[in-house]
């Protein structure tokens, strides 16, 4: 999000805006003051009252911004579940510090313990979320990752190449054919060492289509589209009858590298890129790609085995447009456009052109007979760019001050986020009319409806996420929360029902029926198809072996013990790996391991799995280990000792559990 | 419908076979951290759960009080009460065949007195796992048994224990009463 970009204008619009609503006959859109009686109503907090034991109707998925995870909330009662580590290292689940999930984190830079996500996004199936996956992208160093949701574990991560500033992704189309990865910075192409002023010249923008396996999830960059360097922000896909384009919006089409807030603001209009993804199949089935070098990595977590791999790939397809007729076009819109959103139907493209107080929707049946009719007004680098008054299906009108993002009930409304005047939008598709307005406290930036970038919403509910709380919450010094606020949207009007803080900066959200996750959950994985390389299947194979300096511990766990929980015989200089295998098979049972002095996490093992910490000791001694997750009863006795003798000391290797085991 | 008690009576030998599919009787252990119940299945020739793992769960359990691990493979009853049941069948299909009224008493009776003789080995090895307990159990109360209940529900320390026949055992139970009424049948179109 480009809120810092607004930062500067924050005072201004926050007292300006209610001059400007008024206008609209409205004075509710500057009210900075809390809105405590109407929320306070009871009826309101009914219908966000979800009674202990019982569950909430939907699941959202929040993005955690700049900590880089996802979180889980249910809605409409705004609890936090969970947060799944993506893109950062997570010491509470040993995410990036075990040696299992350790190759997760590889990119062609290195190991990066961090990365800022914006933009989670379900699965769909014939344009309804299915439950399957959750993606998410890397903005600062361009990745997609995929989450399973049958275990809300970060399952894969493909790095992208030829980005920088992985944005307008990772948008899926109606069956999750692909998922996108549109560059926000340009970079130069191939990326070399160019002085920045020839930014117009040397710099390029990618439009990569990953191709997600429909069985398994999959991921493999199909292709990337090769364009001029203009910024490119959003993106979503086409459905219905646009079903086979993808539409991505930009900014800085005056290719400009330096103080951007000024001069990539001059062009009255920017572009909206529509990809014709189903003629760039063609194109790569013809063999019109430009088979490319490029370094990027591919991280794979494999379920059986429990381990994940990196490897590094070498080349990727690149498709020129004026080699490829019809690939792209370029739709004009006004003023900087951020989200860019289609409807239900299919039919509507909405830009959001965030410096502007209007709204400005294309028509997917009116774009495609201006390339019927060749309705150019130019061409950009084998780009027609398509005359505007030719594509535009209508405009509303003084809605607001700075519109981010658009989405839909499925029932023949739109609802807009507009970040400076703090407020949500309801108007209708076909007649661009204003149906209501509501504020948000304050500075909304995405706007989330179940399934409301879908081909069919459950429309029943609208999370607004805002970046400023200032006086909403409880002060917690300098930094702030987030927040989140929940409006129920099934009648007329929006009622503000609940507002509730958030971890990190959540930029978008998808949310979904529960009823489509909760079959998928599995409850623990089935100890007899552990393929870890390093398992112990039982107590009787717990042991410890030496290679050289490198001690393996097969370790395993039930309630309550380690077995072994006596190690003897280890020497400094050693690099002892404890391979904890967690035979518990109930449900939430999981055991952790930590032992003293270990500089990493704790292992936090779910059922049937295998989990791996290194641990090299600097001193002599005796050194204790435990169980970290409070198990059961007798939890507080699940601990052993680990004796470290001096390098050149004597002391056998032995290891031991109960006093009838064996020396 | 002249051949009705013949045909009660094969049927009587196929319900038994049933107690291969379905479980004769269940317990089920219910507490606040088991919302959906641990449950117990016992088998004529082995002994499940509701999951694979319903076993070791409850071995778990079972060992914070010093209970035995329960091992099917220590139960000779699981090896040699399925050829009674498979002999049983067989007789009934015999007897059926040969079609005297007598045969079907004598059936009838050795089947009620097998049953009888069954629950009592399940109320031995009940005994047996709730009494016999390791002295250096972590949790002693002293004096408490945790036997589980021949049949009905019973509170053992956090949990209700409830014991009652399974699919398999009112199916077995059905074919001894199929089996009097094949008897009574034949006698009342013989007098």
């Amino acid at each position: 999000m480009k809120n810092l970009f607004f930062k500067g204008f924050l005072l201004l619009p926050l007292f300006a805006v209610g001059l400007f609503l008024t206008g609209c006959g409205n004075s509710q859109g500057g009210d900075s003051g809390k809105t405590t009686g109407g929320a306070l109503a009871s009826n309101v907090a009914e219908q966000v009252y979800v009674a202990p034991g019982e569950y909430d109707e939907f699941y959202a998925f929040f993005s955690g911004g700049f900590s880089g995870q996802v979180t889980v909330h249910g809605l409409p009662s705004g609890r936090l579940f969970k947060t799944i580590p993506v893109f950062s290292v997570d010491a509470e689940k040993a995410y990036g510090f075990n040696e299992e999930t350790k190759p997760m984190l590889m990119t062609s830079h290195g190991f990066i313990p961090w990365d800022d996500s914006h933009h989670p996004e379900l699965s769909q199936t014939n344009g309804e979320t299915d439950g399957r996956w959750l993606f998410i992208n890397a903005n600062n160093t361009p990745r997609v990752a995929r989450i399973d949701l049958s275990e809300f574990e970060t399952v894969e991560i493909i790095e992208i190449p030829n980005s920088g500033g992985n944005h307008s992704s990772p948008f899926t189309t109606m069956n999750t054919e692909y998922v996108v990865a549109g560059t926000r910075f340009g970079v130069p192409y191939p990326q070399q060492d160019v002085a920045i002023n020839e930014y117009a010249d040397k710099f390029k923008a990618t439009l990569s289509f990953i191709k997600v396996d429909p069985e398994t999830g999959k991921m493999s960059i199909a292709f990337q589209v090769l364009l001029p360097a203009f910024d490119f922000d959003l993106a979503h896909s086409g459905k219905g009858d646009s079903h086979g384009w993808m539409f991505f919006s930009s900014y800085n089409t005056e290719e400009k590298h330096t103080l951007l807030e000024v001069e990539a603001s001059q062009n009255d209009k920017d572009y909206i890129a529509a990809i014709n993804w189903k003629k760039a199949e063609e194109y790569v089935k013809q063999g019109k790609f430009h088979e490319v070098s490029a370094r990027y990595a591919h991280n794979f977590y494999d379920e059986e085995t429990q381990q994940a791999t990196s490897e590094m790939l070498n080349t990727v397809k690149v498709l020129i447009p004026e080699e490829c007729p019809g690939l792209v076009y370029f739709l004009p819109t006004p003023k900087s456009p951020h989200g860019v959103d289609v409807d239900p139907t299919g039919e509507y493209i909405v830009g959001n052109g965030k410096l502007s107080a209007n709204l400005t929707v294309h028509s997917f049946s009116k774009m495609l007979k201006a390339i019927e009719n060749k309705a150019f007004e130019t061409t950009i680098d084998g780009v027609p760019v398509l005359k505007f008054e030719e594509v535009v299906a209508g405009t509303v009108k003084d809605a607001g001050l700075g519109p981010l993002h658009t989405e839909f009930d499925g029932k023949g409304y739109a609802y807009t986020s507009f970040f400076i005047s703090s407020e949500v939008v309801k108007w209708k598709l076909g007649t661009w009319e204003v149906a209501d307005r509501a504020p948000t406290y304050y500075s909304i930036g995405h706007l989330m409806i179940p399934g409301g970038d879908s081909h069919k919403p459950q429309g029943k509910y609208l999370v607004a996420m805002n970046k400023i709380t200032k006086d909403r919450y409880l002060p917690t010094g300098p930094e702030l929360c987030h927040s989140a606020q929940l409006y129920d949207i099934s009648g007329d009007k929006m009622k503000l029902l609940l507002d509730f803080p958030t971890m990190g900066e959540p930029h978008y959200a998808q949310g979904i029926s529960a009823d489509r996750i909760i079959p998928r959950q599995k409850k623990f994985y089935k100890l007899e198809e552990n393929k870890h390389p390093h398992r112990t299947m039982g107590e009787k194979d717990a042991r410890v072996e030496r290679n050289g300096k490198e001690v393996h511990v097969y370790m395993t766990t039930i309630r309550s013990h380690f077995a072994p929980d006596n190690i003897e015989g280890i020497k400094v200089g050693d690099k002892v790996y404890f391979h904890v295998t967690n035979l518990e098979q109930d449900w939430d049972v999981p055991h952790g391991f930590a032992i003293l002095g270990a500089r990493t996490s704790e292992l936090l093992v779910m059922p049937g799995q295998t989990e791996t910490l290194v641990w090299e000791p600097k001193a002599e001694g005796v050194y204790p280990f435990y169980c970290t997750d409070f198990c059961s009863a007798l939890h507080q006795e699940m601990q052993g000792y680990v004796r470290v003798s001096g390098s050149n000391a004597n002391t056998p290797l032995k290891w031991s559990l109960g006093s009838n085991e064996e020396e | 419908m002249k051949r009705l008690p013949q045909v009660l009576m094969a049927a009587s030998g196929l319900l038994l076979l049933t107690l291969f599919v379905w479980p004769m009787w269940s317990i089920t252990l219910l507490a606040p951290q088991y919302p959906q119940g641990v449950k117990m299945f016992i088998y004529i020739n082995k002994i499940g759960g509701d999951t694979p793992n319903s076993l070791q769960n409850i071995n778990i359990l079972n060992h914070y009080v010093g209970m035995e691990l329960i091992k099917p493979e220590s139960i000779p009853e699981l090896t040699y009460f399925p050829y009674i049941v498979v002999g049983m069948a067989v007789l009934a299909f015999v007897f059926a065949f040969i079609g005297n009224k007598k045969l079907f008493l004598l059936w009838a009776l050795l089947m009620t007195l097998l049953a009888l003789v069954g629950i009592y080995d399940f109320y031995l090895w009940e005994y047996h796992y709730g009494h016999n307990l390791d002295p250096h159990a972590p949790i002693q109360i002293p004096g408490a048994s945790y036997q589980p209940p021949l049949l009905g529900t019973k509170v053992i320390l956090n949990f209700t224990a409830i014991s009652l026949p399974a699919v398999g055992g009112y199916l077995a139970g059905a074919a001894i009463l199929l089996s009097y009424l094949a008897w009574w049948l034949k006698k009342k179109v013989k007098g």
